[in-house]
């Protein structure tokens, strides 16, 4: 681990001001991502702004809906509940992460802002286009190490099957974000320019030709909280997460589902997918399919066609092609209870 | 006598310790003025170094000195042997390329060392470690063995040899046949400790090492040898461990280039590897390819078998293991060949690991005979009987023992088997379907020389002494046992120590061999006590004289006549008037003759029940039992606890554990715990485990055989079975993650 600078800030603002002033300065919140990569080399910061003092750690109900904030433990938010009752799908999402230990650190703008788990992405010896961008110059050392994909055509297992890009194929590991983004979560950011409100469809971002930005975040903005509208998905809801082992293992893939039905027809549906993006997935041609109809088997399998649609393996994930329209599916049954 | 009756389940003696920090492993001793030393390893899998910048990392705050290849300390034993196995560095043949550690450029595997950096704190060492620049000329690595399978060679030594018995192709001839290919990936032992070594020269002559190693003397003779000292300069001392699973059954090379390091600063050093280092520098399970030929009748005798594996080496070791051993007698069938290959290849030296060989010859084996059975219409179990040996068809003799019929129907009764349906895909539950496997385990039972001592004072404790190293799995408590049976001494007045070479010696912990071993010698050295005993009650003029020495029963610190328990003298008072304030005795075991006519096993079964979800190939383990017929249970709570951890493993080796190469740098892309999935908490269901527990008349006076592989072996089969029942599908490689099991969409 390099040498680096701690400031420990106790309001958004100095926050902001801190993070905004110095170039490799980050924000540390639970730090079980950030200080991880830190002791891999793949991020050298200068200076850490312990975040952890800001008092935006309250779950609260508002006249929309409800809203969390961003410095709120993954576990807490977990079990709280509010959000049991009313999001439960976002507690099921949280649950389904990580570990005991890493979910009572981890919090929710960590979580929004976790970087990818691609292997070639955490070891700098390996090419990667996300933690280098351009080629290091020897003056670079080894921090940044060679650019290239190492997982388009090598292991990739784990990677994406939409959206991704010539110079990346990373997904989004996070669970909690395909809750999010299934139910329509709005993101409260404050920056050196001021506060600003980003729709959660829009914070994370496909790689394109910039795969070292994860999400629309702006240097010096600060993740306040996350507001989540009512709905009436609280009783068909269902996180499925597919992982090669029961639990403490990213996702192979996810599929969020909140349902609002009435006598066995789906008035509206919410459908996300994990695993399978550099963004969290919200599958909305399946959405507009469902809307309406009865919940039946045929209905979900044709669903899961419209989903499918655009999706491409790269070699080791080409199983993604036939576990996503299944797990769908599962989803599906599971959270209509025809299962 | 421990083999005539059961023995009572009582507390590992070192329980508490262990959960209250009292144990002291490797890393936990400190001595004054140490430096710590952090490995640098190789980016690449095959090349050189091309350039080495070290001096950013010398002027580094607390750098205490960077070794590479240009200024490694001198090793003067480099050319006897590093390493080797049980008592000695039995040398491995010698390949084209040798491995010495930081003595060339060349680049042999992913992950070499190519500096050691010592700094007065671990913390500055890894930091300068990180400063030390080095570029490599690459070349293309060889390490995708599916890639080389054609450049198997037959290694030296008994494992490398072709077995035949009957005709080599006997199974064609039969009216049912198959032939199928398995494969095991590449498996990492991952205990919790890491690895590592505390080195210190007390003078230039004075070695004193605490390691992470399975046996101390072990350790001891390949320092003797590396730096061509005696012995007995040597000090050892590893009592408990973290965990082994076979990894700390050699000594590694930078563990001898820390102690030349520590020569050279002329202060203590400790290595503590870090996590991804546990995949490249202490050993694995190799990643290993078999083809199974098998035919039966339509009684469902099998007429043949032939079963061939190849496994991966390194490019400069040959490392080899019994894979195919058990297919040689596990079943009567007339028609028997194995073949063994290896292929050296750009990667690191694999080691045994838990069940070495065995487990990943008996996946394929077992396998094998659940896709007969099934072809034959047969129960599994029914088919197993059809095929039973009774004796040894290998070496034409009896077993010393074998209650495997009787582990076939408890296992059978407690999985509930009779719900299984032959036909696969029979049984739902909502939308998982249900499946029963089983699989059938062996292991060698060895009884190697071992040496004890013990000493009963006459305030009526008893001590017990050997050097073995107890690496987790109960053997201090195995060996109390062994002498409380023996001598009567009450448990909590027994103290035993043990993992230290100043002890009396004992072979390296593996094998499953140790409480046939020491425990053989305790109970000699406990029995001579015992006997000295009986001689001064019964001299002229002793307490009890005139009696005969079966008509003694020594318990609780009382030497008294069975049939007459009024006649008796407590064994202080015995002592006391005969001026002994101990009786010492040191007894060296080495097996009997007898052991050379059977053929001596221990053996396991287990059974499981999966449910598996059609749609995403999720497969849970929803019932486990696990049946050891292992002779007399010396001690039945830690035999159980072996039992769970050996299941433990092997559902990870059956549906998560792959330490996955990526080819084009030949290098490790999952070498941490986040990505190499070993077995968690709720992958594990309830373990049930059952003791055949009757002793083995032949192998040792205990009638105890070793239990630490067989929990192991076969596990993963049963559950491949135990998927094929629910599904229909065949997953006939490891491990069976969901991608292997999902089923198109309809
Ligand atoms: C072994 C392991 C297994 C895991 N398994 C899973 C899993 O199965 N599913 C899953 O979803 N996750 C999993 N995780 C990831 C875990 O959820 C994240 O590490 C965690 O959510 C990050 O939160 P944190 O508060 O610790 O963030 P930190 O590590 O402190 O920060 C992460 C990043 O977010 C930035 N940041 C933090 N807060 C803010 C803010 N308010 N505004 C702007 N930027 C901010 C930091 O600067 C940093 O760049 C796993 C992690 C580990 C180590
Ligand atoms: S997929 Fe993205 S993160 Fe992974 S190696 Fe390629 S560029 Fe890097």
């Amino acid at each position: 681990m390099n040498p680096f600078q701690f400031t420990r800030v106790t309001t958004p603002k100095a926050a902001i001001s801190a993070v905004t002033k110095e170039s490799g300065t980050y924000f540390l919140a639970g730090g079980t991502n950030l200080i991880d990569l830190m002791k891999r080399e793949v991020i050298l910061p200068e200076r850490l702004v312990d975040i952890n003092r800001l008092p935006l750690a309250t779950i609260e109900k508002t006249a929309t809906g409800l809203r969390i904030g961003a410095m709120a433990k993954n576990a807490a938010v977990a079990d709280n509940e509010l959000v049991k009752k009313h999001v439960p799908l976002l507690s099921q999402a949280l649950n389904a992460g990580a570990s005991a230990q890493l979910r009572n650190m981890a919090t929710v703008g960590g979580n929004m802002m976790q970087r990818t788990r691609c292997p070639y992405f955490y070891d700098p010896s390996m090419p990667c286009n996300k933690r280098s961008p351009v080629q290091a110059g020897p003056d670079k050392g080894r921090a940044n190490g060679p650019s290239g994909c190492g997982a388009i055509g090598g292991h990739n297992r784990m990677h994406a099957i939409f959206g991704a890009s010539n110079k990346c194929i990373a997904v989004h590991p996070s669970d909690m974000c395909i809750a999010l983004v299934a139910l329509d979560a709005t993101v409260n950011v404050s920056g050196p320019k001021g506060d600003r409100t980003i729709p959660f469809s829009e914070f994370h971002r496909l790689p394109g030709d910039l795969p070292q930005k994860d999400n629309t975040l702006l240097p010096g903005e600060l993740i306040m909280s996350v507001d989540l509208p009512t709905n009436r998905f609280a009783d068909n809801s269902y996180y499925l997460k597919v992982r090669d082992r029961a639990s403490y293992a990213f996702a192979l893939l996810s599929v969020g589902v909140g349902i609002d039905m009435k006598r066995g027809t789906i008035q509206d549906v919410r459908l996300a997918m994990g695993g399978v993006a550099h963004k969290p997935w919200r599958l909305t041609a399946a959405e507009a399919f469902l809307k309406g109809k009865p919940a039946t088997e045929a209905n979900f399998k044709q669903a899961a066609t419209l989903a499918m649609q655009g999706a491409k393996g790269y070699g080791e994930n080409d199983f993604k092609l036939t576990l996503a329209p299944n797990a769908i599916v599962d989803a599906l049954k599971t959270a209509t209870k025809t299962a | 006598m421990t083999n005539k009756t059961k023995n009572p389940p009582i507390d590992r003696i070192d329980g508490r310790m262990k959960v209250t920090g009292g144990a002291k492993y490797f890393a936990d001793f400190e001595l004054p003025n140490t430096a710590y030393c952090v490995i640098v390893g190789s980016e690449i899998a095959k090349g050189a170094i091309a350039s080495l910048d070290t001096q950013k990392a010398q002027g580094a705050p607390g750098v205490v000195g960077v070794f590479t290849h240009q200024n490694m300390p001198p090793i003067p034993g480099w050319d006897a042997p590093v390493g080797g196995e049980a008592d000695g560095p039995a040398p491995k043949p010698k390949t084209e390329e040798t491995y010495r550690i930081l003595s060339s450029p060349k680049i042999l595997f992913d992950g070499q060392p190519v500096a050691i950096v010592v700094a007065d704190t671990y913390e500055r060492a890894t930091y300068a470690a990180s400063l030390v620049k080095v570029t490599y000329t690459k070349q293309a690595p060889r390490t995708d063995l599916e890639k080389h399978l054609s450049e198997g060679v037959a290694p030296k030594g008994a494992e490398g040899g072709n077995y035949l018995r009957g005709a080599a192709d006997g199974y064609k001839t039969a009216p049912v046949t198959l032939e199928a290919h398995y494969t095991i990936p590449v498996e990492v032992h991952n205990p919790m400790e890491l690895h590592g070594i505390l080195a210190h020269w007390t003078d230039d002559k004075q070695l004193m090492i605490y390691a992470k190693t399975q046996g101390v003397n072990a350790t001891q003779n390949a320092m003797a040898q590396a730096f061509k000292i005696d012995p007995k300069t040597i000090h050892v001392h590893t009592e408990f461990m973290g965990g082994g699973f076979g990894m700390g059954l050699r000594t590694w090379p930078q563990e001898t280039a820390v102690v030349a390091i520590a020569r050279k600063i002329g202060r203590p050093l400790k290595l503590v590897m870090n996590r991804s280092q546990m995949f490249t520098l202490v050993g694995h399970r190799p990643y290993t390819v078999q083809t199974i030929n098998m035919g039966a009748d339509q009684a469902g005798k099998l007429i043949g078998i032939a079963h061939a594996a190849t496994a991966e080496t390194a490019s400069y070791e040959d490392f080899t293991e019994a894979t195919v051993n058990m297919t040689k007698f596990m079943y009567a069938c007339p028609n028997v060949s194995t073949r063994y290959r290896i292929v050296r290849l750009d990667r690191s030296v694999p080691i045994w690991m838990r069940g070495p060989g065995e487990a990943t010859g008996a996946f394929a084996l077992e396998s094998a005979m659940d896709e007969m059975a099934h072809k034959l219409n047969l129960d599994p179990i029914d088919f197993r009987l059809r095929n039973y040996s009774e004796t040894d068809p290998e070496r034409n003799r009896p077993y010393s023992s074998k209650n495997l019929k009787e582990a076939y129907q408890r296992g059978a009764d407690a999985i509930g088997w009779k719900e299984r349906r032959n036909q696969p895909g029979s049984t739902r539950d909502g939308g998982w379907q249900i499946g029963y496997g089983m699989s059938t385990g062996v292991f060698s039972a060895f009884r190697w020389e071992a040496s004890a001592r013990a000493l009963l004072k006459a305030d009526g404790s008893l001590t017990i002494q050997s050097a073995v190293t107890d690496i987790g799995p109960g053997t201090g408590t195995a060996l109390t046992m062994i002498a409380h049976t023996v001598l009567g001494v009450p448990l909590n007045r027994i103290r035993i120590e043990y993992g230290d070479t100043s002890l009396p010696k004992a072979p390296t912990q593996g094998g499953s061999a140790i409480v046939s071993a020491v425990g053989s010698a305790v109970y000699d050295a406990c029995t001579a006590i015992k006997t000295e005993l009986m001689q001064l009650a019964l001299k002229a003029g002793g307490p009890l004289a005139g009696q005969q020495t079966d008509e003694l029963t020594l318990a609780d610190g009382v030497l008294s006549v069975s049939a007459e328990p009024k006649k008796k003298v407590a064994v202080s008072d015995l002592m006391q008037a005969n001026k002994l304030t101990v009786i010492d005795k040191t007894k060296d075991s080495k097996g009997s003759p007898e052991q050379e006519k059977y053929s001596m096993y221990s053996f396991s079964v287990h059974f499981v029940q999966v449910r598996v979800n059609p749609l995403t190939g999720v497969v849970r383990v929803s019932k486990a039992v696990s049946v050891a017929d292992s002779g007399r249970i010396v001690s039945p709570k830690t035999a159980a606890s072996q039992m769970i951890g050996g299941v433990a493993g092997g559902i990870g080796m059956a549906l998560t554990e792959e330490a996955i190469i990526d080819h084009r740098f030949g290098r490790f892309v999952n070498n941490n715990l986040a990505d190499y999935h070993v077995a968690v908490h709720a992958d594990v269901p309830a373990i049930e485990t059952i003791m055949i527990d009757k002793p083995d008349p032949i192998i040792n006076p205990m009638g105890a055989k070793g239990m630490g592989e067989i929990a192991l072996i076969g596990f993963a089969g049963a559950v491949a079975n135990a998927v094929f029942n629910a599904t229909g599908q065949r997953v006939r490689e490891l491990p069976i993650t969901p991608d292997k099991v999902m089923q198109k969409l309809t």
